[in-house]
């Protein structure tokens, strides 16, 4: 990484402006989905396709008036927009989107930096946009944007610790912290031998260190709030969450990081877990498709297959409740991330380990740890059917047929001094 | 020695200790000065991210992530957290709870200010101006930041590291039973709670939201068509008719112009 500072320049501006662009195109692309999803055409008139319809909405929200809530703390509601974005771009910097090509004359990477503990960045920078989403809600002096924003606090502290140890784990196989080393130790594939016969399994972590693989999908979810775990602006209990209060280009900023944390948690999971910007088939097939500006279709192609994921979930799944939601993280995931990573260690030991009795010790113990962690999970109290047979319809409570509505109290009085007429076949000739 | 010292830098660690210094000195004061407890907050994590940048700055990567994960990430969102829940005009009491309480935290602190005067300066004298980054020293450390910090704490300060994680796990699980409070009867059930609202003398629906212009919330009232007249579906066989007033099925002129009339 001995660029100079034009090129430096050069590779960030065209970060920003491709991270622009791909957030317009999530945009479009989530909304089309989900129109899929549900059996309508979804944004279809606004260019080819509808996909300048995020272009047009953008625009339009840019020109909204901006509104200050007069119980807003100043300085910090007009901060809070900046840090979400801010941290939001920030992540990008270590993502590497190719291997070495030609740019203006010089050799260089397709990544605008990269060191020792490069992944850390990003997990800094998820952890300070939080911040973002905190004083926003805590700013604006509404009780919806403050629960928000608490449930924003509280969700993205838990969620980090299962994130955490799900990158452990890479970070415990590949003994390196950094994005473009881990995707050069991918490339690798893993020679494993079956009772005699050799074969090169591809060393993409998703398939050596699966558990986590899981984990870390569900932490991002959770940890880039969205659906089914969008606690924080859900609509139909916090009007918008911690972004009620907002309008305008500051709403807009807000919009702009969630679907830039989006395509960045995907570009770090693809970097951890899917080989980077790797082909995805061996290196004999093609051997020039792992060369050049070549491996930015297969990244971006990765980066596009985890945001259908995102929609697909957004599309599936109902929101979680707040307990459910929390009981998920604390009891299952950091746990299932412990135990698995303790296993790991043992494997990781027991592999390279010289006599043949270690070896069995150490494997068999880590084999029987996680097959106990499976059998004696403390699981949820059966369903036991009730002694008695439900009253209800079907044994689902339903109303009382002989349901006597209590008149309204309003006209309670009215009712009292009028005699009574009916109602129903008077009103209808009306 | 400080001139030499300033003179050993290179132009970008200069031009970003420059401008970083200041800041974190303003978060601190910022601190201290704040009258809002979360600005003071804010200040704290400002001071933090500047330290965790001279970290980096200093060759220590790895310390400046984790400090900036850590402390800034963790634990001062967990501080927010709970001054967010105090609202937001709580002041500080300015009322001296123990008498010349004053006096003694003027002393106290002066005194602290000596010792971290002298420590300090003590630390710095006699110190020399090594050629390039620090490296690691050690027997496996090699040349990686990680692997050195490992190196040392699982090694010559295994025993610090084990106590220190003991005592944090003791004080987590001492919050923790302060905390609990034991549930009163069995937990309420999916199944109990849809009985309960279906009882004899409960209401079952939900109320109609703030801001909805409702006449009753009542499933016997019938809805109503556009030309006021009454919609027949909407009427339960199994619900008695409710008695409405001439006021309430008269068409509310919402539209601004009624066109039925």
């Amino acid at each position: 990484m001995n660029d100079p500072f034009w090129l430096i320049a050069i590779k960030g501006t065209l970060l920003f402006v491709v991270l622009v662009l791909l957030v317009l195109f999530s945009i479009w692309f989530e909304r089309r989905v989900v129109a899929v999803m549900q059996v309508r055409p979804g944004p279809n008139r606004n260019g080819p396709f509808g996909l300048l319809q995020s272009l047009a909405d953008g625009l339009k929200l840019a020109f909204k008036e901006d509104t200050t809530p007069r119980t807003a703390d100043r300085w910090v509601y007009l901060l809070a927009p900046v840090i979400a974005v801010t941290c939001a771009f920030t992540a990008f910097a270590v993502i590497p989107f190719g291997p070495e090509v030609t740019m203006f004359g010089r050799e260089t990477m397709l990544q605008l930096t990269d060191f020792e503990v490069s992944v850390l960045l990003v997990l800094a920078t998820s952890a300070l946009g939080v911040y973002g989403l905190v004083l926003a809600g805590w700013s604006s002096g509404s009780s919806y944007s403050l629960l928000g924003s608490l449930r924003a606090a509280a969700q993205v502290i838990s969620y980090e610790i299962a994130l955490a140890l799900a990158v452990l784990a890479v970070f415990f196989q590949s003994q390196l912290m950094s994005t473009g080393a881990i995707v050069e130790a991918q490339a690798e594939p893993v020679d494993m031998n079956f009772f005699g016969a050799e074969v090169a399994l591809p060393g993409w972590y998703f398939l050596v260190l699966f558990p986590s693989f899981v984990i870390f999908v569900i932490a991002m979810v959770g940890e880039t709030n969205r659906a089914p775990f969008d606690l924080p602006e859900a609509e139909s209990e916090l009007v918008s969450g911690f972004a009620t209060e907002y309008s305008s280009l500051k709403y807009a900023s807000f919009f702009l990081a969630e679907y830039v944390n989006m395509v960045a948690m995907s570009a770090l999971c693809v970097t951890l877990f899917l080989g980077g910007w790797a082909a995805p088939f061996p290196d004999s097939w093609w051997p020039a498709a792992n060369e050049g500006w070549l491996p930015l279709v297969w990244f971006f192609g990765k980066v596009i297959a985890f945001m259908f994921v995102y929609v697909w979930l957004r599309g599936t799944l109902p929101r979680f409740r707040y307990d459910q939601f929390m009981r998920l993280g604390w009891k299952v995931l950091v746990p299932a991330s412990l135990i698995w990573i303790l296993a790991l260690a043992a494997i990781n030991l027991g592999i390279v380990a010289e006599e043949q009795s270690t070896r069995i010790a150490l494997i068999g113990g880590a084999l029987v740890l996680v097959v106990a962690a499976f059998m004696f999970w403390p699981s949820r109290k059966p369903y036991e059917p009730p002694a008695e047979p439900d009253a209800g319809l079907g044994g689902y409570p339903v109303p009382p047929l002989d349901l006597s509505v209590p008149p309204n109290p309003r006209s309670l009085t009215e009712l009292e001094q009028r005699d009574p007429t009916p109602a129903v076949e008077g009103k209808e000739e009306d | 020695m400080i001139a030499d010292l300033a003179q050993s830098v290179s132009t970008g660690e200069a031009v970003a200790f420059w401008i970083l210094a200041p800041l974190a000195l303003i978060g601190a004061v910022g601190l201290v000065m704040a009258r809002s407890a979360i600005h003071g907050a804010l200040m704290l994590a400002l001071t933090m991210i500047c330290l965790a940048v001279f970290y980096i700055m200093q060759s220590a990567p790895f310390l400046g992530f984790v400090q900036i994960m850590v402390y800034t990430g963790a634990i001062m969102m967990l501080f927010l957290f709970v001054l967010m829940l105090f609202g937001r005009d709580s002041r500080d009491s300015m009322f001296e709870t123990l008498r010349g309480q004053r006096f003694f935290a003027a002393v106290l602190a002066i005194g602290l200010v000596g010792l971290l005067a002298a420590g300090l300066g003590h630390a710095v004298t006699g110190l020399t101006i090594a050629d390039g980054p620090p490296t690691a020293t050690g027997a496996a450390a090699g040349d990686s930041n990680v692997a050195a910090i490992a190196e040392s704490l699982f090694t010559t300060y295994i025993f610090p590291f084990e106590v220190v994680s003991g005592v944090l796990t003791v004080a987590a699980v001492g919050a923790l039973m302060f905390a609990h409070v034991a549930r009163k009867g069995a937990a309420r059930g999916q199944k109990e709670a849809s009985r309960e609202r279906f009882a004899p003398g409960n209401y079952p629906g939900p109320r109609p939201g703030p801001g909805v212009f409702a006449t009753s919330d009542s499933t016997a009232t019938p809805a109503l068509l556009p030309d006021g007249s009454i919609a027949g579906e909407s009427l339960s066989e199994h619900v008695p008719a409710r008695e409405l007033t001439a006021a309430e099925t008269a068409p509310k002129h919402t539209e601004g112009k009624d066109l039925h009339r």
